[in-house]
């Protein structure tokens, strides 16, 4: 749809419209960076109104709670770069299959399925298997838990075109609605499940570098790296281009746009399984309904926005995981609800979504001639 | 016992299907116009927090506060709250052209966090807090009929004046929609908007007002929900969201017919207590561990619907066309 050439504004009004929209040719880059940094500037400045408004604290003050809870301190850095990493292995599993126009918003129930797989390999097998051999058995069964988890409406959506968004945010549901039967099995008399295996330690990630979480950070590096080429450079990624653009032109470009659908949300659900096996061995190492915590919702915006480019994701990854930090460090210094964070991720995501529209389109005023406006644009 | 149970199953079933028919009524009235909201979670947690805070601050202020300005004062903040959260929608997507589903999902996240943010200053630090004046005027029964006629007046007449105002609400609009000039510019506007501008009809107004009212009308789900079926208490929720997409999910279910509403929800909600009431009708004992495979269940029936509907594939079940994409006149 962005790629169209502009079409010719025709005003059919005697008198011309105040504005008048048309879509733009080309952008450039710097345009475009010009236009999504003045929406991060804006979102910032509401964000910072909002905040001193809610504590009447001096606004440098609050800004520089914010830096801190990011980067004040090594294990800040680290526990800021762990969730980034978390957030967005669910962006990256989410991109092939946002890219083919299918509505995945169920990561947040194949990720849960991926981490309840992995906590039962290190409830009922940590103690009998080797460990590269239990590490071996988790991922997989993870892969495998995620990825039943998105095949399943992704074999209606093929054969039947049944409506997948709802589809997959219902299949969520299920999942918790799983995760908390299994749980209150596992929990046996105790209150909760708490960690497994909290002596042996059987099934957690091994610290690497003098880091708790330096495997998960490394496991999505890689990921994004391979995610990138794969969309980038293969025939599967130029498939799943083809069918997003149009289901009609694949296929009569011979491309099996059935086979394509299971096989792109295969992946997609399998590495959410992933991600549920890097959460729950490599960080929280045990499973609840909250696992997942909304990041799977919010990894559907960060893939969307990033237009699907893994580099990007990791930017806006950055960014609301820094204000996610930020904002639940003012809570906790001056005894708010950690909700801020919602508030504060929900009005940056307006702007960002936004200044979409001034990359896209342009605006035309009436008394300013078309030509010079056009001139300015290349 | 089996009848005590049965009633207070069929009881609890309206109440819960009552906060869904509100909030899929919204949907149902957006989704007409084209615009596939998923900020439906967001826009109850919006509407029930406005509600609930204005009843509050009122019934705490007043000497002698009278319940009918609560219930006014609750119903025109609620209501125009998640009206503004529809307006940041329409024009994200409309005047904008975002993204829907993006945009719907943004909205849900700030709702949810304007909600149980501002919500906290209301807590004070308690778990959880109350307005009970407001409550009872909401939840009181009709007189008269549901205490002197048996088992039927009660099953019939105890719930608050909303749960009847959401069965009107649903007639009112399944009349708009199928009788009506404006109702029938709306589906035109839903089905084909380059047609209906053709046509005349201002596509922009129309998905507008169909957006922002169909979010007041959701946000009234969330308001009967803290304010009458949660017994006026309002408390750090996650419930509101899930009750949300249940909601959207009726839309589905009702394909898209009002007057399917009602009972789909009932049926909901049925399904959604089945959980408490079904073992205890059996005599069954340890109910809290399977009563999580016994909540699976709405969700289980909803992916069925939705399957069936696909499989079927009538015309007059299917979503309206031009259902999730923006209308941009230049772009025909």
């Amino acid at each position: 749809m962005n790629e169209q050439p502009a079409a010719k504004t025709v005003s059919r009004a005697h008198r011309e419209p105040l504005v008048r929209i048309a879509m733009r040719d080309t952008v450039s880059f710097g345009k475009k960076a010009a236009v999504r940094a003045a929406a991060i500037g804006a979102a910032l400045i509401l964000d910072a109104i909002f905040i001193v408004i809610v504590t009447r604290l001096n606004p440098i003050a609050v800004y520089k709670e914010i830096v801190l809870a990011s980067f004040g301190t090594p294990l800040r850095f680290m526990w800021m770069v762990r969730d980034l990493a978390a957030l967005l292995c669910i962006g990256i599993a989410l991109a092939p299959a946002f890219k083919m126009r299918f509505w995945n918003i169920g990561a947040e129930g194949q990720v849960l399925m991926g981490g309840m797989a992995t906590a039962m390999c290190m409830l009922f097998l940590g103690s009998k298997l080797p460990t590269p051999l239990l590490f071996l058995v988790m991922v997989l069964t993870s892969l495998l838990a995620g990825a039943l988890w998105s095949f399943i409406p992704a074999f209606f959506k093929a054969f039947w075109n049944t409506n997948e968004t709802l589809f997959t945010l219902m299949m969520n549901y299920v999942a918790i609605q799983i995760v908390a039967y299994a749980t209150n099995i596992w929990r046996g008399q105790a209150s909760s499940l708490g960690m497994i295996n909290m002596g042996t330690k059987a099934g957690w990630f091994p610290k690497l570098f003098g880091y708790d979480f330096s495997l998960n950070i490394i496991i999505v590096v890689v990921l994004t790296v391979l995610m990138y080429i794969y969309l980038r450079f293969t025939k599967h990624g130029y498939e799943i281009s083809v069918v997003g653009e149009s289901e009609r032109t694949a296929r009569y470009a011979g491309i099996d746009v059935k086979k394509v659908t299971i096989r792109t949300l295969l992946l997609s659900g399998a590495i959410c399984g992933l991600c549920g096996f890097i959460i729950v061995a490599g960080n929280k190492h045990t499973i609840s309904t909250n696992t997942a915590g909304g990041d799977g919702f919010t990894a559907i915006i960060v893939a969307w926005l990033a237009k699907f480019n893994t580099f990007y994701m990791a930017l806006i990854s950055f960014l609301l995981i820094f204000l996610e930090k930020g904002a639940g460090q003012i809570a906790s210094t001056y005894g708010l609800n950690e909700y801020i964070s919602d508030i504060i991720s929900g009005i940056i995501l307006f702007c960002i979504l936004g200044s979409e529209f001034f990359i896209r389109y342009k605006m035309i005023f009436r008394h300013k001639s078309e030509e010079g406006k056009e001139g300015e644009d290349k | 016992m089996i009848q005590t149970n049965l009633l207070a199953w069929l009881l609890r079933a309206v109440q819960f299907g009552t906060i869904i028919i509100f909030g899929s009524l919204g949907e149902i009235l957006t989704e007409k116009s084209g615009n596939l909201n998923l900020g439906v979670p967001g826009i109850m947690y919006l509407g029930s927090f406005a509600g609930f805070a204005s009843a509050y601050l009122y019934e705490n202020s007043a000497a002698n506060p009278i319940p009918i300005v609560c219930v006014l004062l609750a119903l025109i903040a609620g209501f125009l709250a998640a009206a503004l959260g529809g307006l940041i929608y329409s024009f994200l997507t409309i005047t904008l052209r975002a993204n829907q589903n993006v945009t719907g999902l943004a909205l849900t996240t700030f709702g949810m966090g304007v909600a149980n943010f501002f919500g906290g200053f209301l807590l004070q630090g308690e778990v959880y807090t109350a307005a009970p004046i407001s409550n009872a005027a909401f939840a009181h029964k009709i007189p008269f009929l549901s205490d002197r006629l048996g088992v039927v007046g009660e099953a019939l007449f105890s719930y608050g004046f909303l749960a009847y105002a959401a069965i009107l609400l649903a007639v009112g609009m399944h009349i708009f929609l199928n009788k009506t000039r404006a109702g029938l510019n709306l589906r035109a506007v839903g089905e084909n908007p380059a047609t209906a501008d053709a046509a005349g009809i201002s596509v922009t107004k129309y998905k507008y007002l169909a957006t922002v009212i169909g979010a007041g009308i959701s946000g009234i789900g969330g308001l009967y929900y803290v304010l009458d079926y949660n017994n006026g208490i309002w408390a750090t929720t996650g419930q509101v969201e899930a009750l949300g997409w249940l909601a959207v999910a009726l839309v589905i279910f009702t394909t898209w017919k009002p007057l399917n509403a009602i009972w789909g929800a009932y049926l909901f909600g049925t399904l959604y207590w089945l959980y408490n009431f079904f073992p205890k009708l059996l005599g069954m004992t340890n109910v809290d561990r399977t009563s999580d495979l016994f909540q699976m269940i709405p969700y289980l029936v909803t992916i069925l619907v939705l399957v069936i509907v696909s499989l079927r594939r009538k015309r007059e079940s299917q979503p309206p066309a031009s259902l999730g994409l923006a209308y941009f006149r230049e772009e025909r």
